[in-house]
């Protein structure tokens, strides 16, 4: 195939980004080459929008291992014990394929932490909806709670708190983030990045097949009415396979083997081959023909962009491939020894003893473009005044039944119970409290975790919404009794190229920065999806936080139930009565307009 | 006394059986589903999980590992062998029990507390537990035990029902039925009543701190009687 300004915008690329690879590389890509490019440079591996704004957010702090840039954020939990965290989003193949969009977004999050090495020990999701009125929302509803437990409930990890909320900016584009937590110790934390020459690069896990090709791209993009034609671009999850995965992957990882490991996620084979070149400065050369195929003839261009699930990259010491082979033959799972180390920075692909592929790493991620986007300020709105006779009727017994009725409050216990939230015998707060708590096993110590978001807040004024996002997940985690420690984020938001969109984005980081940093709760890992919209239509601006503290004794738990009879019931912080925005404000007044309620970080 | 706890690919309640079974004093041992032979043992237990993905059938691959001829032959002379929730459906596809395990009445996945009445204390599982109805804990989506009128009427004639759905005062009704199981079975045993297979997970109810205590109250029972 002859690759030309329109095959590369026909990939997703603009135009001045084609002649920028074309520069870059000193000559014309070919089309696997062009693919590459495509895949890295797209809005969800490269981040070409966000990177500017989320270089602002405070990554650092005592008890931060590891911050972004690794397959997920690491904090010290104390006595050589670590947590591994992170939240992903994966609204687009969701709102496509709700069962599979959801449970290989369960499947990649744990592959995320159980990369680094730890044993996943709690699966969270935040999931929102169209209006319950909408013609798709009960079935999409239904096929994402499916799959997250069709997921995690095979793979063994207690999927231990939650969020589900619905509003009608989701109508045309659901969003389904998914948050694994993993208890490690800190001395086997295991790195994507690359090291040494000529070091065997390993292959492991499921054959390669023709799904999920382009998925990155795909999530890269706005919906339209053609959105059904996407399906292919939706990976298949096979949680059976990736529980032998992960057990196979920490059996290896107990002896001294592996020098960096890395999960194929989006842009499959490509991004993980390169991220870990690009993070050891060195060169990767592959033999495509050594990749383990599902379907024949599979082309190169195909097996690069396949996002099959339940891969992984291992780059190994020299010697050891004989004794990890044993591991996986042992697990049913493929292992090959595809290629090696360079010191050529550059990524080599190779394919029936051709050259297919020859382009410097750094050009795909150091020159990867980044932007300065355009960006709208929202202006704090005013106050509503409530008119006397606007309240003077109503019933607070009524107001009451209806607000305790709303989709958005009610109980979701249905949703819960679908999910093994009791497996590996540690969870000691259950879905329904304010935060999951699980012992960590066989000591005192227990981890409790939260994820919240408030689109409505966001969306009246983003920097005081991302704010208010922190500060929830931060009282959270103190309701249990637990010490928040960090965060990770999931960015929800529009098109980055439309001015108020972006402007969104823009202040709500800003908000969330400025909270973490007061409340010296820093952001370790996340990720950014753009484009949630259908036409021209965007969500309400949506991140989720993720916060996770820890319980020194986990006798010292609180939970939210009253107790006995006669106890004393108070309330701490003042009530200033701001209305707007809330609940009634919004489903008893009908008043949609208004600030949210101020954020006093001091 | 000696328990063996079978992992197979996929198995994900192996580990937590080998905490309650160690708990209360046990000297177990993990066994690996291609292995020939059992280590000595006075329980053999076919954990929870989802051995070979549930493909096909739940249960049905893993019925014919390796390691299960062992565990038949170990049965059939007498030996103690228990299977929780997936190891139930495993042994309903070996035919040590009869029936079988049809999917939730409602098609969903269900996690959480129930409570089971013992139907029969005359075997070791449940010899001399002081209590009537136990709570246990619950987490399938294939738990709707099924069989012919022929094999319940066997089943009820050798009374091989031990445990059913009630509420907590021991009430057996529709209302108290999590899945849709014939008469409320939650747990069945072979004719002999060596061989146990039920849905509800013991071992996840060893601790106030997690879901309650009742699943201690079968171990220590469950130890007291082999020794």
């Amino acid at each position: 195939m002859i690759v030309n300004e329109q095959v590369a915008v026909d990939h997703g690329l603009k135009k001045d980004e084609y002649a920028k690879i074309c520069k870059l590389l000193k000559r014309t890509p070919n089309i696997t080459e062009l693919g590459i490019f495509s895949a890295m440079w797209n809005e969800h591996c490269s981040y070409k929008s966000s990177r500017l704004h989320l270089k602002k957010l405070p990554t650092k702090g005592k008890k931060v291992i590891q911050g972004p840039g690794e397959n997920a954020g690491v904090i010290d939990i104390e006595d050589n014990d670590a947590i591994v965290f992170k939240i992903e989003s994966h609204n687009h193949p969701s709102f496509i394929e709700p069962y599979q969009g959801a449970a290989t977004g369960v499947g990649g999050i744990m592959r995320d932490v159980f990369t680094m090495g730890a044993r996943p020990i709690a699966n969270l999701n935040s999931i929102h909806f169209g209006s319950p009125q909408h013609k798709k929302t009960k079935n999409l509803l239904r096929g994402v709670v499916h799959g997250i437990g069709g997921y995690g409930n095979c793979m063994g990890v207690p999927t231990i708190a939650g969020q589900t909320s619905f509003d009608s900016s989701y109508n045309g584009n659901i969003l389904v983030n998914a948050m694994t937590l993993g208890l490690v110790k800190k001395n086997k934390i295991f790195y994507s990045k690359a090291a040494g020459l000529n070091k065997p690069v390993i292959y492991v896990g499921s054959k390669t097949g023709r799904d999920g090709i382009h998925g990155a791209s795909m999530a890269s993009a706005s919906f339209d009415e053609k959105i059904e034609e996407k399906k292919p671009t939706v990976q298949v999850g096979d949680p059976f396979t990736e529980k032998l995965l992960l057990e196979a992957c920490l059996e290896l990882m107990a002896g001294d083997s592996i020098i960096a490991i890395q999960d194929m996620g989006a842009a499959g084979l490509t991004s993980s081959s390169i991220e870990m070149a690009s993070k050891g400065k060195l060169g990767i050369e592959i033999n495509l023909n050594k990749v383990p195929c599902r379907e024949a003839k599979m082309t190169p261009y195909e097996i690069m962009l396949s996002e099959s699930q339940e891969r992984m990259l291992i780059v190994l010491e020299n010697g050891k491939e004989e004794q990890a082979k044993k591991i996986f033959d042992k697990w049913n799972l493929d292992f090959a020894v595809i290629g090696k180390t360079t010191k050529s920075k550059k990524i080599e692909l190779y394919f029936d003893e051709e050259k297919v592929a020859d382009i410097p790493v750094n050009t795909l991620v150091e020159n990867s473009p980044m932007y300065d986007r355009k960006w709208k300020k929202t202006k704090l709105p005013k106050k509503n005044k409530i008119k006397k006779e606007d309240i003077k009727y109503l019933k607070i017994i009524d107001v009451l039944k209806k607000i305790l009725a709303n989709p958005n409050i009610c109980s979701k216990e249905w949703i819960w119970q679908q999910y093994d939230h009791t497996v590996m015998g540690d969870t000691i707060q259950k879905p329904g409290g304010d935060a999951g708590v699980v012992r960590v096993h066989g000591t005192d110590k227990a981890v409790a975790a939260s994820v919240d978001s408030s689109a409505v807040y966001c969306w009246a004024h983003p920097l005081t919404g991302g704010k208010q996002v922190v500060c929830e997940s931060f009282r959270n985690l103190v309701s249990v009794g637990a010490k928040p420690i960090a965060i990770t984020n999931c960015l929800n938001f529009g098109s980055p190229e439309n001015e108020e969109n972006m402007g969104e984005f823009v202040e709500c980081v800003q908000g969330i920065g400025e909270a973490s940093e007061y409340l010296k709760f820093p952001v370790v890992s996340g990720n950014v999806s753009f484009y949630n919209q259908t036409k021209d239509e965007g969500i309400k601006p949506t991140p989720t936080i993720g916060g996770v503290g820890l319980i020194k004794d986990y006798k010292n738990m609180i939970t939210m139930d009253f107790k006995e009879v006669d106890n004393l019931v108070l309330v701490i912080g003042k009530t200033e009565g701001h209305i707007d925005q809330s609940l009634f404000s919004r489903t008893i007044l009908d008043e949609k307009n208004g600030p949210p309620p101020e954020v006093n970080l001091f | 006394m000696k328990s063996s706890v079978i992992t197979f690919p996929g198995s994900n309640c192996d580990r937590d059986m080998d905490v309650a079974l160690k708990k209360f004093g046990f000297k177990n041992k993990m066994v690996w589903h291609a292995d020939a032979e059992l280590p000595k043992s006075d329980l053999v237990v076919l954990p929870g999980g989802f051995s070979y993905g549930d493909y096909l059938r739940c249960g049905s691959m893993a019925s014919k590992s390796k390691i299960m001829q062992s565990v038949i032959n170990f049965a059939n002379s007498g030996g103690m062998v228990m299977g929780i929730c997936n190891g139930f459906q495993i042994l309903v596809e070996t035919g040590l029990v009869p029936g079988v395990l049809l999917r939730n009445k409602y098609l969903e996945f269900i996690c959480k507390n129930v409570f089971v009445k013992i139907n029969n204390k005359q075997n070791k599982y449940f010899k001399s537990v002081n209590n009537e109805v136990l709570e246990f804990h619950i987490a399938h989506n294939e738990g709707n035990y099924f069989c012919t009128q022929d094999q319940l009427k066997e089943i009820e004639d050798n009374n091989q029902i031990a445990i059913n759905y009630c509420d907590e005062n021991g009430k057996i009704e529709d209302q108290f039925n999590p899945n849709g199981s014939i008469k409320n079975i939650a747990g069945i045993f072979n004719k002999e009543k060596n061989v146990l297979g039920m849905m509800p997970h013991p071992e996840r109810m060893i601790d106030t701190s997690l879901s309650g205590e009742d699943g201690s109250l079968f171990f220590k029972n469950l130890i007291k009687n082999l020794k």
